[in-house]
Protein backbone atom coordinates (compact mmCIF):
# COMPACT_ATOMS: atom_id res chain seq x y z
CA UNK A 1 0.00 0.00 0.00
CA UNK A 2 1.27 3.44 -1.04
CA UNK A 3 1.54 6.10 1.62
CA UNK A 4 1.46 9.76 0.59
CA UNK A 5 3.68 12.20 1.26
CA UNK A 6 0.49 14.01 2.75
CA UNK A 7 -0.03 10.95 5.11
CA UNK A 8 3.54 10.66 6.32
CA UNK A 9 3.45 14.85 7.03
CA UNK A 10 -0.10 13.95 9.17
CA UNK A 11 1.50 11.29 11.10
CA UNK A 12 4.82 13.01 11.55
CA UNK A 13 3.24 15.85 13.25
CA UNK A 14 1.17 13.51 15.15
CA UNK A 15 4.05 12.12 16.48
CA UNK A 16 6.13 15.58 17.32
CA UNK A 17 8.70 14.73 14.67
CA UNK A 18 9.73 18.24 12.89
CA UNK A 19 10.73 15.90 9.63
CA UNK A 20 13.16 17.21 6.92
CA UNK A 21 11.78 17.04 3.31
CA UNK A 22 14.37 14.98 2.62
CA UNK A 23 13.53 12.69 5.36
CA UNK A 24 9.86 12.93 4.52
CA UNK A 25 10.53 11.81 0.75
CA UNK A 26 12.79 8.90 2.39
CA UNK A 27 10.32 8.30 5.13
CA UNK A 28 7.70 7.71 2.56
CA UNK A 29 9.06 5.36 0.44
CA UNK A 30 10.47 3.11 3.11
CA UNK A 31 7.14 3.05 5.49
CA UNK A 32 4.97 2.17 2.24
CA UNK A 33 7.25 -1.11 1.77
CA UNK A 34 7.07 -1.48 5.99
CA UNK A 35 3.31 -1.36 5.61
CA UNK A 36 2.92 -3.70 2.95
CA UNK A 37 5.16 -6.19 4.83
CA UNK A 38 3.27 -6.12 8.04
CA UNK A 39 -0.31 -5.69 6.24
CA UNK A 40 0.38 -9.63 5.84
CA UNK A 41 -1.52 -9.61 9.31
CA UNK A 42 -4.45 -8.81 7.77
CA UNK A 43 -4.84 -12.02 5.78
CA UNK A 44 -6.15 -14.14 8.60
CA UNK A 45 -9.49 -14.15 9.97
CA UNK A 46 -9.60 -13.71 13.86
CA UNK A 47 -13.30 -13.21 14.38
CA UNK A 48 -13.45 -14.48 18.08
CA UNK A 49 -9.63 -14.28 19.17
CA UNK A 50 -9.22 -12.21 22.09
CA UNK A 51 -6.33 -9.47 22.31
CA UNK A 52 -3.26 -10.44 23.50
CA UNK A 53 -1.51 -7.38 25.60
CA UNK A 54 0.76 -9.08 27.93
CA UNK A 55 1.85 -12.48 28.16
CA UNK A 56 1.70 -13.28 31.77
CA UNK A 57 -1.54 -14.16 32.83
CA UNK A 58 -0.69 -11.46 35.25
CA UNK A 59 -4.67 -9.18 35.93
CA UNK A 60 -3.36 -6.82 38.77
CA UNK A 61 -1.19 -5.84 41.19
CA UNK A 62 -1.96 -4.19 44.44
CA UNK A 63 0.62 -2.44 46.49
CA UNK A 64 -0.11 -1.02 50.42
CA UNK A 65 -0.54 2.70 50.32
CA UNK A 66 2.14 3.66 52.25
CA UNK A 67 4.44 6.97 51.91
CA UNK A 68 8.27 6.21 51.27
CA UNK A 69 11.02 8.25 50.09
CA UNK A 70 11.08 9.65 46.70
CA UNK A 71 13.62 11.54 44.40
CA UNK A 72 14.63 14.76 46.04
CA UNK A 73 13.42 18.11 43.95
CA UNK A 74 17.35 18.92 43.04
CA UNK A 75 17.80 15.27 42.06
CA UNK A 76 14.32 15.56 39.89
CA UNK A 77 15.35 18.58 38.19
CA UNK A 78 19.44 17.74 37.78
CA UNK A 79 19.27 16.64 34.39
CA UNK A 80 16.51 19.25 33.20
CA UNK A 81 17.92 21.40 30.00
CA UNK A 82 16.41 24.79 31.68
CA UNK A 83 15.90 25.41 35.10
CA UNK A 84 14.49 28.61 36.82
CA UNK A 85 14.63 28.09 40.70
CA UNK A 86 12.40 24.90 41.66
CA UNK A 87 10.71 24.83 37.93
CA UNK A 88 11.75 23.44 34.38
CA UNK A 89 11.58 26.53 31.93
CA UNK A 90 10.13 25.86 28.43
CA UNK A 91 9.06 28.48 25.41
CA UNK A 92 5.46 29.45 25.57
CA UNK A 93 2.91 27.44 25.36
CA UNK A 94 -0.08 29.24 23.81
CA UNK B 1 52.44 -10.04 43.14
CA UNK B 2 49.63 -10.34 41.28
CA UNK B 3 48.81 -13.27 38.39
CA UNK B 4 48.77 -12.65 34.86
CA UNK B 5 45.14 -12.75 33.96
CA UNK B 6 43.65 -14.15 30.41
CA UNK B 7 40.39 -11.93 30.64
CA UNK B 8 39.85 -13.73 27.21
CA UNK B 9 39.51 -16.73 28.54
CA UNK B 10 38.67 -16.00 32.23
CA UNK B 11 34.63 -17.19 33.38
CA UNK B 12 32.59 -15.18 35.81
CA UNK B 13 32.83 -18.80 38.02
CA UNK B 14 36.45 -19.01 37.92
CA UNK B 15 36.92 -14.86 38.54
CA UNK B 16 34.66 -15.48 41.81
CA UNK B 17 36.74 -18.25 42.65
CA UNK B 18 39.99 -15.94 42.20
CA UNK B 19 38.28 -13.07 44.26
CA UNK B 20 36.65 -15.03 47.00
CA UNK B 21 40.00 -17.42 47.57
CA UNK B 22 41.83 -14.09 48.09
CA UNK B 23 44.06 -14.40 44.83
CA UNK B 24 43.13 -11.39 43.54
CA UNK B 25 41.29 -8.24 45.08
CA UNK B 26 38.11 -7.30 43.28
CA UNK B 27 39.78 -3.87 42.79
CA UNK B 28 42.80 -5.83 41.29
CA UNK B 29 40.79 -7.62 38.40
CA UNK B 30 38.58 -4.60 37.98
CA UNK B 31 41.45 -2.98 36.98
CA UNK B 32 42.34 -5.55 34.69
CA UNK B 33 39.29 -5.39 32.44
CA UNK B 34 40.16 -1.70 32.46
CA UNK B 35 43.45 -2.14 31.16
CA UNK B 36 42.30 -4.72 28.75
CA UNK B 37 39.25 -1.81 27.31
CA UNK B 38 41.93 0.52 27.21
CA UNK B 39 44.23 -1.35 25.24
CA UNK B 40 41.13 -2.88 22.71
CA UNK B 41 38.03 -1.21 23.33
CA UNK B 42 39.39 1.77 20.72
CA UNK B 43 39.39 -1.43 18.03
CA UNK B 44 36.01 -2.74 19.25
CA UNK B 45 34.22 0.03 20.57
CA UNK B 46 31.96 -1.98 22.73
CA UNK B 47 31.67 0.56 25.42
CA UNK B 48 30.26 4.13 25.47
CA UNK B 49 32.05 4.93 28.62
CA UNK B 50 33.87 3.20 31.43
CA UNK B 51 33.12 3.52 35.48
CA UNK B 52 35.29 4.02 38.43
CA UNK B 53 35.71 1.21 40.65
CA UNK B 54 32.45 1.81 42.99
CA UNK B 55 34.00 -0.57 46.46
CA UNK B 56 32.13 -4.00 45.32
CA UNK B 57 33.91 -6.67 46.68
CA UNK B 58 32.73 -8.93 43.94
CA UNK B 59 33.45 -9.59 40.39
CA UNK B 60 33.30 -6.74 37.34
CA UNK B 61 29.97 -6.48 35.33
CA UNK B 62 29.24 -5.13 31.84
CA UNK B 63 25.76 -3.34 31.64
CA UNK B 64 23.85 -2.22 28.20
CA UNK B 65 23.33 1.21 28.30
CA UNK B 66 19.91 1.00 27.94
CA UNK B 67 19.99 0.04 31.99
CA UNK B 68 19.97 3.05 34.19
CA UNK B 69 23.36 3.58 36.43
CA UNK B 70 23.14 6.11 38.98
CA UNK B 71 26.16 8.93 38.94
CA UNK B 72 26.81 7.28 35.13
CA UNK B 73 25.75 8.39 32.02
CA UNK B 74 22.48 6.39 30.23
CA UNK B 75 22.01 7.54 26.83
CA UNK B 76 20.75 4.18 25.29
CA UNK B 77 22.71 5.06 22.18
CA UNK B 78 21.26 8.27 21.75
CA UNK B 79 21.98 11.66 21.06
CA UNK B 80 18.47 12.85 22.81
CA UNK B 81 19.97 11.32 25.99
CA UNK B 82 23.67 12.60 25.53
CA UNK B 83 25.01 13.61 28.93
CA UNK B 84 21.83 11.78 30.76
CA UNK B 85 23.02 11.15 33.97
CA UNK B 86 20.62 9.02 36.21
CA UNK B 87 19.94 10.14 39.81
CA UNK B 88 18.73 6.61 40.78
CA UNK B 89 19.48 2.88 39.74
CA UNK B 90 17.62 0.16 37.88
CA UNK B 91 16.80 -2.49 40.00
CA UNK B 92 18.46 -4.63 37.97
CA UNK B 93 22.32 -2.36 38.41
CA UNK B 94 20.88 -2.31 42.14
CA UNK B 95 20.68 -6.14 42.26
CA UNK B 96 24.08 -5.90 40.79
CA UNK B 97 25.65 -3.51 42.91
CA UNK B 98 24.20 -5.52 46.35
CA UNK B 99 25.33 -8.69 44.73
CA UNK B 100 29.36 -7.15 45.36
CA UNK B 101 29.38 -6.60 41.35
CA UNK B 102 31.51 -3.60 40.29
CA UNK B 103 30.29 -1.92 37.20
CA UNK B 104 32.97 -1.47 34.38
CA UNK B 105 30.96 0.73 32.02
CA UNK B 106 28.36 0.87 29.56
CA UNK B 107 27.67 -0.93 26.61
CA UNK B 108 26.70 0.00 23.31
CA UNK B 109 23.73 -0.38 21.59
CA UNK B 110 21.62 0.90 18.94
CA UNK B 111 19.50 3.58 19.04
CA UNK B 112 16.29 2.59 22.14
CA UNK B 113 17.60 -1.08 21.32
CA UNK B 114 16.35 -0.91 17.76
CA UNK B 115 18.54 -2.85 15.19
CA UNK B 116 19.92 -5.92 15.05
CA UNK B 117 23.68 -4.96 14.77
CA UNK B 118 24.42 -2.00 16.40
CA UNK B 119 24.87 -0.07 13.55
CA UNK B 120 21.88 2.66 14.39
CA UNK B 121 23.92 3.28 17.67
CA UNK B 122 24.17 7.53 17.64
CA UNK B 123 28.04 6.80 18.77
CA UNK B 124 29.18 4.23 15.92
CA UNK B 125 29.00 0.75 15.78
CA UNK B 126 30.57 -2.07 17.81
CA UNK B 127 32.77 -4.30 16.18
CA UNK B 128 32.74 -8.13 16.07
CA UNK B 129 35.72 -9.74 17.79
CA UNK B 130 36.09 -12.75 15.83
CA UNK B 131 36.23 -10.13 12.86
CA UNK B 132 35.94 -6.79 13.44
CA UNK B 133 35.14 -5.90 9.43
CA UNK B 134 32.05 -7.90 10.74
CA UNK B 135 29.00 -6.50 12.94
CA UNK B 136 28.89 -8.10 16.83
CA UNK B 137 24.81 -8.32 16.31
CA UNK B 138 22.34 -5.98 17.83
CA UNK B 139 20.80 -4.43 19.38
CA UNK B 140 22.80 -5.34 22.38
CA UNK B 141 26.13 -6.08 20.05
CA UNK B 142 28.54 -3.73 22.62
CA UNK B 143 27.57 -6.21 25.73
CA UNK B 144 27.99 -9.68 23.39
CA UNK B 145 31.63 -7.44 21.90
CA UNK B 146 32.90 -7.46 25.52
CA UNK B 147 32.50 -10.43 26.96
CA UNK B 148 33.64 -12.12 23.93
CA UNK B 149 36.74 -9.79 23.43
CA UNK B 150 37.66 -10.24 26.66
CA UNK B 151 36.90 -6.74 28.57
CA UNK B 152 33.90 -8.26 30.60
CA UNK B 153 33.73 -11.59 32.17
CA UNK B 154 29.85 -11.48 31.97
CA UNK B 155 27.22 -8.42 31.38
CA UNK B 156 23.61 -8.05 31.02
CA UNK B 157 21.05 -7.32 27.84
CA UNK B 158 17.72 -6.35 27.01
CA UNK B 159 15.67 -7.82 24.86
CA UNK B 160 12.56 -7.21 22.93
CA UNK B 161 12.89 -9.22 20.26
CA UNK B 162 16.03 -10.72 20.26
CA UNK B 163 18.33 -8.14 21.35
CA UNK B 164 20.57 -10.72 23.63
CA UNK B 165 20.34 -13.89 21.73
CA UNK B 166 20.94 -12.56 18.47
CA UNK B 167 24.12 -10.81 19.17
CA UNK B 168 24.94 -13.63 21.33
CA UNK B 169 24.74 -15.76 18.68
CA UNK B 170 26.87 -13.80 16.51
CA UNK B 171 29.64 -13.48 19.19
CA UNK B 172 30.14 -16.81 20.54
CA UNK B 173 28.31 -16.10 23.95
CA UNK B 174 25.70 -17.48 25.81
CA UNK B 175 22.97 -15.28 26.44
CA UNK B 176 19.57 -15.78 28.01
CA UNK B 177 16.46 -13.39 27.11
CA UNK B 178 14.18 -14.68 30.43
CA UNK B 179 10.73 -15.25 30.63
CA UNK B 180 9.00 -12.46 30.23
CA UNK B 181 8.18 -10.49 33.78
CA UNK B 182 10.94 -12.65 35.79
CA UNK B 183 13.52 -9.32 35.93
CA UNK B 184 12.12 -6.41 36.65
CA UNK B 185 12.31 -3.38 33.70
CA UNK B 186 12.87 -0.83 36.82
CA UNK B 187 14.92 1.91 35.53
CA UNK B 188 15.33 0.08 31.75
CA UNK B 189 14.76 2.49 28.82
CA UNK B 190 11.96 1.71 27.42
CA UNK B 191 11.31 -0.06 24.33
CA UNK B 192 8.55 -2.20 23.96
CA UNK B 193 6.82 -2.72 27.52
CA UNK B 194 4.91 -5.80 26.45
CA UNK B 195 7.94 -7.44 24.88
CA UNK B 196 11.22 -5.77 26.56
CA UNK B 197 13.37 -8.61 29.06
CA UNK B 198 16.44 -7.98 30.70
CA UNK B 199 19.33 -10.92 30.64
CA UNK B 200 22.42 -12.11 31.25
CA UNK B 201 25.38 -12.80 28.60
CA UNK B 202 28.24 -14.74 29.23
CA UNK B 203 30.57 -17.67 28.24
CA UNK B 204 28.89 -20.32 29.81
CA UNK B 205 25.64 -21.43 30.73
CA UNK B 206 26.78 -21.68 34.60
CA UNK B 207 28.08 -18.27 34.48
CA UNK B 208 24.25 -17.24 32.76
CA UNK B 209 22.37 -19.21 35.25
CA UNK B 210 24.93 -17.28 37.91
CA UNK B 211 23.73 -14.08 36.87
CA UNK B 212 20.13 -14.51 36.23
CA UNK B 213 20.23 -15.68 39.72
CA UNK B 214 21.16 -12.28 40.87
CA UNK B 215 18.83 -10.16 38.84
CA UNK B 216 15.47 -12.56 38.76
CA UNK B 217 12.30 -12.24 41.37
CA UNK B 218 9.84 -9.76 41.87
CA UNK B 219 10.17 -5.95 42.28
CA UNK B 220 7.67 -4.29 43.57
CA UNK B 221 8.77 -1.26 41.55
CA UNK B 222 7.81 -2.73 38.39
CA UNK B 223 4.36 -4.40 38.81
CA UNK B 224 4.81 -6.69 35.74
CA UNK B 225 7.34 -8.81 37.84
CA UNK B 226 6.24 -12.16 39.19
CA UNK B 227 8.00 -14.32 41.77
CA UNK B 228 10.07 -16.71 40.45
CA UNK B 229 7.98 -20.50 40.97
CA UNK B 230 11.28 -21.94 41.84
CA UNK B 231 14.71 -21.12 42.61
CA UNK B 232 17.61 -20.72 40.12
CA UNK B 233 19.88 -24.18 39.89
CA UNK B 234 23.02 -23.47 38.47
CA UNK B 235 23.06 -26.48 36.06
CA UNK B 236 25.27 -29.30 36.49
CA UNK B 237 25.03 -32.84 34.74
CA UNK B 238 26.56 -34.53 30.94
CA UNK B 239 22.88 -35.90 29.97
CA UNK B 240 19.68 -35.11 28.35
CA UNK B 241 18.06 -38.67 28.79
CA UNK B 242 14.32 -38.18 29.04
CA UNK B 243 14.32 -34.70 27.29
CA UNK B 244 12.53 -34.24 24.41
CA UNK B 245 13.38 -31.55 21.68
CA UNK B 246 10.76 -30.06 18.98
CA UNK B 247 12.35 -28.57 15.96
CA UNK B 248 10.01 -26.54 14.45
CA UNK B 249 9.07 -28.31 11.01
CA UNK B 250 9.36 -25.13 9.29
CA UNK B 251 13.00 -24.87 9.53
CA UNK B 252 13.19 -27.13 7.12
CA UNK B 253 12.46 -25.37 3.69
CA UNK B 254 13.68 -22.20 5.07
CA UNK B 255 16.00 -20.30 2.83
CA UNK B 256 16.81 -17.53 5.01
CA UNK B 257 18.90 -20.07 6.61
CA UNK B 258 22.44 -20.36 5.62
CA UNK B 259 23.77 -23.45 4.73
CA UNK B 260 26.88 -23.23 7.18
CA UNK B 261 24.53 -22.52 9.81
CA UNK B 262 22.19 -25.36 9.10
CA UNK B 263 24.93 -27.29 9.18
CA UNK B 264 25.96 -26.76 12.62
CA UNK B 265 22.58 -26.64 13.77
CA UNK B 266 22.20 -30.11 12.61
CA UNK B 267 25.53 -31.61 14.05
CA UNK B 268 24.22 -29.99 17.23
CA UNK B 269 20.77 -31.99 16.76
CA UNK B 270 22.95 -35.80 16.31
CA UNK B 271 24.89 -34.47 19.79
CA UNK B 272 21.39 -33.71 21.68
CA UNK B 273 20.30 -37.47 20.84
CA UNK B 274 23.87 -38.86 21.43
CA UNK B 275 23.67 -37.17 25.33
CA UNK B 276 19.97 -39.17 25.14
CA UNK B 277 17.10 -36.66 24.47
CA UNK B 278 14.72 -37.65 21.88
CA UNK B 279 14.74 -34.88 18.89
CA UNK B 280 10.72 -34.68 17.09
CA UNK B 281 8.87 -32.35 15.05
CA UNK B 282 7.26 -29.93 16.36
CA UNK B 283 4.67 -27.61 14.31
CA UNK B 284 4.38 -23.32 14.56
CA UNK B 285 3.38 -22.46 11.34
CA UNK B 286 2.09 -19.41 12.70
CA UNK B 287 4.99 -17.96 14.54
CA UNK B 288 7.23 -18.27 11.22
CA UNK B 289 4.80 -16.83 8.70
CA UNK B 290 3.00 -13.99 11.15
CA UNK B 291 5.60 -13.78 14.24
CA UNK B 292 7.38 -10.96 11.99
CA UNK B 293 4.73 -8.29 10.50
CA UNK B 294 3.39 -9.34 14.25
CA UNK B 295 6.08 -7.85 15.96
CA UNK B 296 7.10 -5.17 13.49
CA UNK B 297 3.45 -3.56 14.67
CA UNK B 298 3.48 -4.77 17.80
CA UNK B 299 6.94 -3.20 18.81
CA UNK B 300 7.15 0.55 16.77
CA UNK B 301 3.37 0.87 18.67
CA UNK B 302 4.30 0.43 22.08
CA UNK B 303 8.09 2.31 21.22
CA UNK B 304 6.08 5.17 19.55
CA UNK B 305 4.06 5.49 23.17
CA UNK B 306 7.57 5.21 25.39
CA UNK B 307 9.41 7.52 23.06
CA UNK B 308 7.09 10.18 23.34
CA UNK B 309 8.63 11.12 26.81
CA UNK B 310 11.80 12.42 24.86
CA UNK B 311 10.21 16.07 24.59
CA UNK B 312 13.30 17.99 26.00
CA UNK B 313 11.96 19.51 28.89
CA UNK B 314 12.76 17.12 31.91
CA UNK B 315 15.92 15.61 30.70
CA UNK B 316 18.16 15.23 27.57
CA UNK B 317 19.35 18.00 25.19
CA UNK B 318 17.22 20.37 23.88
CA UNK B 319 16.58 22.45 20.78
CA UNK B 320 15.21 25.40 21.24
CA UNK B 321 11.91 26.71 19.49
CA UNK B 322 9.81 29.89 18.89
CA UNK B 323 7.13 27.95 20.69
CA UNK B 324 6.35 24.75 23.19
CA UNK B 325 5.15 22.62 20.51
CA UNK B 326 8.18 23.80 18.24
CA UNK B 327 10.41 23.10 20.97
CA UNK B 328 9.46 19.38 21.11
CA UNK B 329 9.22 19.04 17.22
CA UNK B 330 13.19 20.11 16.85
CA UNK B 331 13.94 18.45 19.84
CA UNK B 332 13.11 14.91 18.68
CA UNK B 333 14.26 15.68 15.00
CA UNK B 334 17.56 16.40 15.87
CA UNK B 335 17.71 13.83 18.97
CA UNK B 336 16.35 10.38 17.30
CA UNK B 337 18.14 8.52 14.46
CA UNK B 338 16.72 7.32 11.57
CA UNK B 339 15.82 3.98 12.92
CA UNK B 340 13.35 5.45 16.18
CA UNK B 341 12.12 8.02 13.77
CA UNK B 342 11.14 4.88 11.41
CA UNK B 343 9.57 2.87 14.17
CA UNK B 344 7.82 5.59 16.03
CA UNK B 345 6.42 6.59 12.70
CA UNK B 346 5.01 3.13 11.77
CA UNK B 347 3.97 3.36 15.73
CA UNK B 348 1.68 6.72 15.26
CA UNK B 349 0.77 5.42 11.92
CA UNK B 350 -0.79 2.02 13.33
CA UNK B 351 -2.07 3.12 16.45
CA UNK B 352 -3.82 6.53 14.68
CA UNK B 353 -7.27 6.96 14.41
CA UNK B 354 -9.29 4.91 11.96
CA UNK B 355 -5.88 2.14 11.53
CA UNK B 356 -6.09 1.15 15.34
CA UNK B 357 -8.12 -1.91 14.34
CA UNK B 358 -6.64 -3.72 11.43
CA UNK B 359 -2.89 -3.16 12.20
CA UNK B 360 -2.27 -2.78 16.18
CA UNK B 361 -5.27 -4.60 16.94
CA UNK B 362 -4.74 -7.00 14.56
CA UNK B 363 -1.76 -7.83 15.50
CA UNK B 364 -2.56 -8.45 19.30
CA UNK B 365 -5.19 -10.93 18.36
CA UNK B 366 -2.30 -12.43 15.63
CA UNK B 367 0.02 -12.76 18.92
CA UNK B 368 -2.95 -14.69 21.03
CA UNK B 369 -2.41 -17.58 18.35
CA UNK B 370 1.08 -17.52 18.73
CA UNK B 371 0.89 -18.31 22.50
CA UNK B 372 -1.56 -21.29 21.88
CA UNK B 373 0.80 -22.18 19.03
CA UNK B 374 3.76 -22.60 21.38
CA UNK B 375 1.81 -23.98 24.26
CA UNK B 376 0.49 -26.78 21.95
CA UNK B 377 4.08 -27.50 20.99
CA UNK B 378 4.83 -27.88 24.79
CA UNK B 379 2.03 -30.40 25.37
CA UNK B 380 4.82 -32.88 23.63
CA UNK B 381 8.07 -31.59 23.90
CA UNK B 382 10.47 -30.03 26.73
CA UNK B 383 12.29 -27.82 24.59
CA UNK B 384 12.10 -26.00 20.82
CA UNK B 385 14.99 -26.03 19.56
CA UNK B 386 16.17 -23.51 16.25
CA UNK B 387 19.18 -21.93 15.11
CA UNK B 388 19.11 -18.37 16.84
CA UNK B 389 20.06 -16.44 13.68
CA UNK B 390 19.50 -17.38 10.48
CA UNK B 391 23.19 -16.04 9.37
CA UNK B 392 26.55 -15.57 10.85
CA UNK B 393 28.01 -12.07 11.37
CA UNK B 394 27.71 -10.19 8.37
CA UNK B 395 29.68 -7.20 7.11
CA UNK B 396 29.27 -3.85 8.60
CA UNK B 397 27.13 -1.64 6.10
CA UNK B 398 25.95 -5.04 4.49
CA UNK B 399 22.08 -4.46 5.72
CA UNK B 400 21.94 -0.46 6.52
CA UNK B 401 20.42 0.51 3.37
CA UNK B 402 17.11 -1.94 3.49
CA UNK B 403 15.01 -2.16 6.94
CA UNK B 404 13.57 -5.02 6.07
CA UNK B 405 16.68 -6.98 5.36
CA UNK B 406 17.76 -5.58 9.00
CA UNK B 407 14.66 -6.78 10.27
CA UNK B 408 14.86 -10.07 8.86
CA UNK B 409 17.74 -11.12 11.48
CA UNK B 410 15.35 -11.38 14.29
CA UNK B 411 13.24 -14.15 12.03
CA UNK B 412 13.85 -17.04 14.14
CA UNK B 413 14.31 -15.00 17.62
CA UNK B 414 10.62 -13.08 17.45
CA UNK B 415 8.17 -15.87 17.99
CA UNK B 416 8.70 -17.02 21.44
CA UNK B 417 9.27 -13.31 22.56
CA UNK B 418 6.15 -12.43 21.71
CA UNK B 419 5.06 -15.54 23.32
CA UNK B 420 6.69 -14.62 26.42
CA UNK B 421 8.63 -17.45 26.36
CA UNK B 422 12.75 -17.95 27.65
CA UNK B 423 15.34 -18.38 25.26
CA UNK B 424 18.63 -19.34 25.69
CA UNK B 425 21.57 -18.90 22.76
CA UNK B 426 24.47 -20.99 23.02
CA UNK B 427 27.45 -21.29 20.39
CA UNK B 428 27.01 -24.44 18.77
CA UNK B 429 29.57 -24.18 16.28
CA UNK B 430 31.13 -22.36 13.37
CA UNK B 431 30.31 -21.52 9.78
CA UNK B 432 33.14 -19.58 8.11
CA UNK B 433 35.17 -19.44 10.86
CA UNK B 434 32.23 -17.43 12.42
CA UNK B 435 30.02 -18.54 15.58
CA UNK B 436 26.60 -19.70 14.92
CA UNK B 437 23.91 -20.13 17.96
CA UNK B 438 21.91 -22.52 18.98
CA UNK B 439 18.54 -21.24 20.74
CA UNK B 440 16.40 -22.97 22.95
CA UNK B 441 13.24 -22.13 24.06
CA UNK B 442 11.21 -23.60 26.98
CA UNK B 443 8.48 -22.99 28.34
CA UNK B 444 7.10 -20.41 30.55
CA UNK B 445 9.63 -20.22 33.77
CA UNK B 446 11.59 -22.73 32.07
CA UNK B 447 14.96 -21.44 32.71
CA UNK B 448 16.23 -24.24 34.88
CA UNK B 449 15.39 -26.65 31.84
CA UNK B 450 17.11 -23.88 29.45
CA UNK B 451 20.16 -24.26 31.55
CA UNK B 452 20.67 -28.22 32.51
CA UNK B 453 20.05 -28.66 28.78
CA UNK B 454 22.35 -25.33 27.69
CA UNK B 455 25.59 -26.96 30.18
CA UNK B 456 25.00 -30.15 28.90
CA UNK B 457 25.58 -29.42 25.19
CA UNK B 458 27.73 -27.09 25.81
CA UNK B 459 30.22 -29.81 27.22
CA UNK B 460 29.54 -32.23 24.25
CA UNK B 461 29.80 -29.10 21.53
CA UNK B 462 33.04 -28.33 22.98
CA UNK B 463 33.51 -25.00 21.64
CA UNK B 464 35.95 -22.88 22.13
CA UNK B 465 34.29 -19.33 22.76
CA UNK B 466 37.91 -16.94 22.43
CA UNK B 467 37.85 -15.56 19.31
CA UNK B 468 40.16 -17.40 16.59
CA UNK B 469 42.01 -14.77 15.69
CA UNK B 470 42.89 -13.86 19.34
CA UNK B 471 43.93 -17.04 20.68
Amino acid sequence: MALSRDQVQHVARLARLDLTAEELERLTRELGAIIDAVSKVAELDLAGVPPTSHPLAVVNAWAEDEPHASLSVEDALTNAPARDGNLIRVPPTV
Amino acid sequence: MIPAIDTLRLTAEAAIGLVERGELSAGELHTAYLDAIREHDEALHAYLCTAPMNGGTGIPIALKDTISTKGVETTAGSRILAGYVPVFDATVAARCKAAGLTLLGKTNTDEFAMGSSTENSAYGPSRNPWDPARVPGGSGGGTAAAVSGGLAPWGLGSDTGGSIKQPSALCGNVGLRPTYGTVSRYGVVAFASSLDQVGPVAKTVRDAALLYSIIAGRDPADSTTVELPEPVAVPTGDRLDGVRIGVPRQIEGLAAIEPGVRAAFERTLELVRELGAEVGECDLPLSFEYGMPCYYLIAPAEASSNLARYDGVRYGPRVDGASYREMIEQTRDHGFGDEPKRRIMLGTYALSAGYYDAYYGQAQKVRTLLVREHATAFENFGLIATPTSPTVAFPIGAKTTDPLAMYACDLLTIPSCLAGLPGLSIPCGLSEGLPVGLQLIGPQFGENALFRAGHALEGAIGFDYVPERLR
